[in-house]
């Protein structure tokens, strides 16, 4: 493997801006690299090799110009659920199979003017639904450090991408968990911010309300770099928040002292036997080592976190994927008439979670049922927001398990339920809309796999969040400590 | 008309009314009439993967303003939330609408009938949604059925939409064209909409029901729907009325049901269908926050408000005693209607201002294809000629001749009386000599006249006025004539 794939986007940058290498180099490692193992991960659904060699050139030129790119060189993997025109974006669905977009999106475009190079477009869940990225219509991903096991989801193909060392950064989407999740399975960080905080603007939207733009990266102070060219008010959303953005990558820290870390006491460990409740503890330890006091806080509604979730989450995306109908792009299957065509083309064209979210939300939100459970869900969504605010009198930041497992074989759960359930941990926070992430905390399971730990703030605290989870990761460097599988 | 029966109408209007906005309700796109199909279009009103909405500005101005010219009231917040339902022409299929907070509730419209009568209509609500495109279906005779394929036209996709919901407080199809009519005086003066109806730019349907006189329960309803011109409410509305009265007199009973307009049968016709009982599963749209509307910039809109055309209406009857019919000919050329205010403050005579307003200048302005206000002739110096032929300096044929150089731009009506020795002369001495000269120049009709054709004499009048060069005053023409002859 060559050496400059493993190096971090910081490093990267760094080097590229003061001429000691150029974003071509970097770029045909990482393209030689893609071309080596991707074959057998499935990080990526649409290699860009030309465009990434054009993106490095005009970088290279840029930088010999003068220009300070803070992501100057930087290999990136994109979700492909964001658009890049002139490429394909599927969505991972058979439906947008053969859509090539015209327009790019906010956050990935804002990536691309700080310097970063697109390797490709990779794996996701079909529209974001999953927690393994086993739902993808297009393609398998596995899971860098063990090949039989999921990369999690639905970001599974930037983050088996950037643990496999295809990219330094990915661009993922978290929605209920789906950056933190495929983060911690594949031993590297995933950053949800706040939401708002990043433009939806060229997202394929899941659920509209709590869709969230973030960084996949092997450094906590790569997720600060990305954040910081990605974050900031976008006028093409009307949801992203007009704010001043802190910069994030100027303020990380090495010590946790005079933080107060919450510990949620209904996030309980021992239901997860003992290797994964022991592992916790040590997580929490190692905090306190760092100067941090850890104290008690309490989420009275976190039991009703999936059941919310999985009201509102449906809800949004049973209207959010009405327009894939087959009249103006996509897959189009047709039929005697236009509802035929309507009918065979979503039949064909979605997978069997897409289908099924669609059918509970379109439940959820019909008349007769509007009031017993999408009003009753957006009420608990209030009581989240609540919750964590009265929790957040009594800390800075809340500690948590990311996922209630490692990474599992493919095909291990296959009811909907115990799949939902990965999620646990997360979806709280993406309820909150809080700003939260997963920093590698050790391994657990035969053999040994990665696991994640969750650290989250309050709205708009992603400096603070960020420079904590650097202080956790340069004292215990789990990361580094398991090796790929390739 | 329909004759009066037993019976009482009870109508209620819904009509959507453009928007007059630079661009669309939720993207940049221009918001204009016509174009090549598919030109005025985006990645946000062609609903492309990852497109989000932003609310018009300006859009939402015009709401407000329209609902403040109704009293309505302005709530402090409001929301967009989607109206969920498949069809091809609309991109999202699902429509941005309002539906338990509009931008406007109750308030009231003031409208007139043919008779001079003033009535009123109570508005239920003024909401603001998106408009979608029009489909076109080729290869049959332009029905969907028996097509061999539709095109879209995806350019009024998104243009901003008011809907206005009445009260049924409507009695007949006259009443119904009124309240109409006075929404479009309305719009069209506070620039909103220039309600265009061969543009399509105003749509409406129509609840109907009948009850006996004096009774206050309403009847079964049915609702007309998607007429286009004021000509097919009248009708259809009536045509309506009189099928229900004949099923009750034989003593039926209506259906509750959707009916269609058929512009060429002259008959409602029955539109029933299962669409009837669709469940648009409403809820907030997740891509756009809510309105808040600040008390400031209601205070500065309402200073935009001017006198509505029902108040000027009034006026025109009770203080310048204008019948109806020159009333709403004023009123409906809202720029004429300022200039004969102005022209009436400036010479203080309503009726005349009206003869020439009304008369000569619109005939100079038909002939001449210039606005009368556009015009040379100034309200002031429509005053001065006003104010001369009052005061009896120039009589009417005079004045035609004035104007004539006025609208040719000579400028002050005075002025040129005095430069051309144009005053009327009521000199008995002068006009004798010209009653003198005609008698001797006209012996035929001298001889006629004593022979009895008395009506000879209007003849005479003429050759005299002409040679006076339409100075003499006629009435001493004729005294002076009829002394000479009798
Ligand atoms: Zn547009």
């Amino acid at each position: 493997m060559n050496e400059l794939v493993r190096r971090s986007a910081a490093e990267i940058a760094r080097e590229v801006g003061a001429k000691r290498l150029s974003a071509s180099e970097v770029t045909e490692a990482v393209l030689a690299r893609v071309d080596e193992v991707d074959d057998r991960v499935g990080s990526y659904l649409t290699r860009l090799h030309e465009l990434a060699r054009r993106s490095a050139q005009r970088v290279d030129e840029r930088v010999a110009a003068g220009e300070k790119l803070p992501l100057a060189g930087v290999p990136v993997a994109i979700k492909d659920n964001m658009c890049l025109t002139g490429t394909r974006t599927t969505a991972g669905s058979k439906i947008l199979e053969n859509w090539i977009a015209p327009y790019t999106a906010t956050a990935v475009q804002r990536i691309l003017d700080a310097g970063g190079i697109p390797i490709g477009k990779a794996n996701l869940d079909e529209f974001a639904m999953g927690s393994s990225c086993e739902n993808s219509a297009l393609g398998v991903t596995r899971n860098p450090y063990d090949l039989a096991r999921v990369p999690g989801g639905s970001s599974g193909g930037p983050a088996a991408a950037v643990g496999g060392f295809e990219a330094a950064i990915g661009l993922g989407s978290d929605t209920g968990g789906s950056i933190r999740e495929p983060g911690a399975f594949c031993n590297i960080v995933g950053f949800k911010p706040t939401y708002g905080r990043v433009s939806r603007y060229g997202l394929i939207a899941f659920a509209s309300s709590l869709d969230q733009i973030g960084p996949l990266t092997r450094t906590v102070e790569d997720a600060a770099l990305a954040y910081d060219a990605m974050a900031g008010h976008d006028p093409m959303d009307s949801t992203s928040i007009d704010r001043p953005v802190e910069p994030a990558a100027a303020g990380l820290r090495t010590d946790l002292k005079g933080l107060k870390i919450g510990v949620v006491k209904e996030f309980v460990t021992e239901k997860l036997g003992p290797e994964i409740d022991a592992l916790y503890r040590r997580a929490y330890s190692e905090l306190t080592d760092l100067g941090a006091e850890i104290v008690e806080v309490s989420l009275p509604s976190a039991d009703y976190g999936l059941a919310t979730y999985y009201l509102i989450a449906p809800a949004e995306c049973s209207s959010n994927l009405a327009r894939f109908d087959g009249v103006r792009y996509g897959l189009r299957v047709e039929g005697d008439d236009v509802g035929q065509m309507y009918e065979k083309t979503r039949s064909a064209g979605f997978g069997a979670e897409v289908k099924r979210r669609i059918l509970i939300g379109t439940y959820a939100l019909s008349s007769g049922y509007y009031d017993a459970y999408y009003v009753k869900a957006q009420k608990a969504r209030t009581m989240f927001a609540q919750d964590f605010r009265k929790a957040f009198e009594r800390c800075d930041l809340i500690a948590a398990p990311a996922t209630s497992g490692p990474p599992f074989e493919f095909n291990a759960k296959s009811d909907p339920y115990s799949m939902y359930m990965m999620d646990y941990y997360t979806i709280p926070m993406s309820l909150a809309g809080l700003p939260a992430l997963s920093v590698p905390c050790g391994y657990a399971g035969k053999p040994q796999l990665p696991m994640g730990l969750q650290l989250c703030a309050p709205l708009f605290e992603e400096a603070k969040l960020l420079a904590a989870a650097h202080a956790y990761e340069q004292a215990t460097h789990y990361a580094s400590q398991l090796a790929v599988a390739l | 008309m329909i004759a009066p029966t037993k019976y009482e109408a009870v109508i209620g209007i819904e009509c959507h009314v453009e928007l007059t906005t630079r661009s669309k309700m939720f993207c940049g796109c221009a918001n204009e009439f016509g174009g090549e199909p598919n030109t005025k279009v985006c990645p946000v009103c062609l609903a492309l993967p990852g497109a989000l909405p932003v609310a018009n500005k300006a859009a939402i101005e015009h709401m407000i303003r329209a609902g403040l010219a109704f009293g309505a009231e302005i709530p402090a917040f409001s929301k967009f939330d989607r109206k969920n339902y498949f069809y091809p022409d609309m991109p999202k299929d699902y429509q941005i609408s309002q539906y338990d907070m509009p931008l406007t509730l109750g308030g009231s419209v003031r409208y007139w009938l043919d008779d001079g009568t003033i009535k009123e209509c109570r508005l239920t609500r003024i909401h603001l949604e998106e408009d979608t495109g029009k489909s076109m279906h080729a290869g049959g005779d332009g029905r969907i059925a028996g097509s061999a394929y539709s095109l879209i036209d995806f350019n009024r996709a998104g243009v901003p939409l008011m809907e206005c919901v009445s009260e049924p407080d409507l009695r007949s199809a006259q009443e119904a064209v009124g309240y109409l009519e006075a929404l479009k005086r309305t719009f069209v003066l506070l620039g909103v909409s220039d309600v265009k109806m061969e543009e399509g730019s105003l749509r409406c349907d129509a609840n109907v029901s009948i009850r006996p006189v004096g009774s206050t329960a309403l009847g079964t309803k049915t609702e007309i729907k998607n007429m286009n011109s004021f000509r097919s409410v009248l009708r259809a509305i009536d045509s309506e009325i009189a099928r229900q009265t004949e099923i009750l007199e034989s003593g039926g009973r209506i259906v509750q049901e959707t009916r269609g307009w058929d512009e060429s049968q002259g008959v409602t016709h029955s539109m029933r269908s299962k669409e009837e009982a669709h469940d648009y599963r409403y809820f907030p749209d997740p891509d756009l926050v809510p309105i808040e509307i600040d008390a400031a910039l209601i205070e500065n809109l309402r200073k935009t408000i001017p006198p509505l055309p029902a108040q000027r209406f009034e006026r025109y009857l009770s203080e310048y005693k204008l019948d109806p019919k020159q009333a709403t000919q004023l009123i409906d050329n809202v720029p004429l209607a300022q200039y004969f205010d102005e022209a009436v403050a400036a010479s203080g005579n309503a009726q005349q201002s009206t003869n020439f307003v009304l008369g000569d200048l619109s005939r100079l302005a038909n002939e001449t294809g210039v606005a009368v206000q556009a015009s040379p002739v100034t309200p002031a110096q429509l005053a001065e000629l006003i104010e001369l032929v009052e005061a009896k300096t120039i009589n009417s044929k005079i004045a035609k001749e004035l104007l004539e150089r006025m609208w040719a731009g000579e400028g002050s009506p005075k002025a040129m009386v005095e430069k051309d020795g144009l005053a009327q002369t009521s000199d008995a001495g002068e006009i004798g000599r010209f009653v003198a000269a005609v008698l001797a120049e006209n012996p035929k009709a001298v001889a006629d006249y004593k022979s009895g054709k008395t009506n000879i004499l209007g003849f005479l009048t003429g050759q005299v006025m002409k040679a006076s060069r339409g100075k003499a005053n006629p009435a001493l023409v004729n005294e002076l004539l009829r002394k000479e002859l009798d």
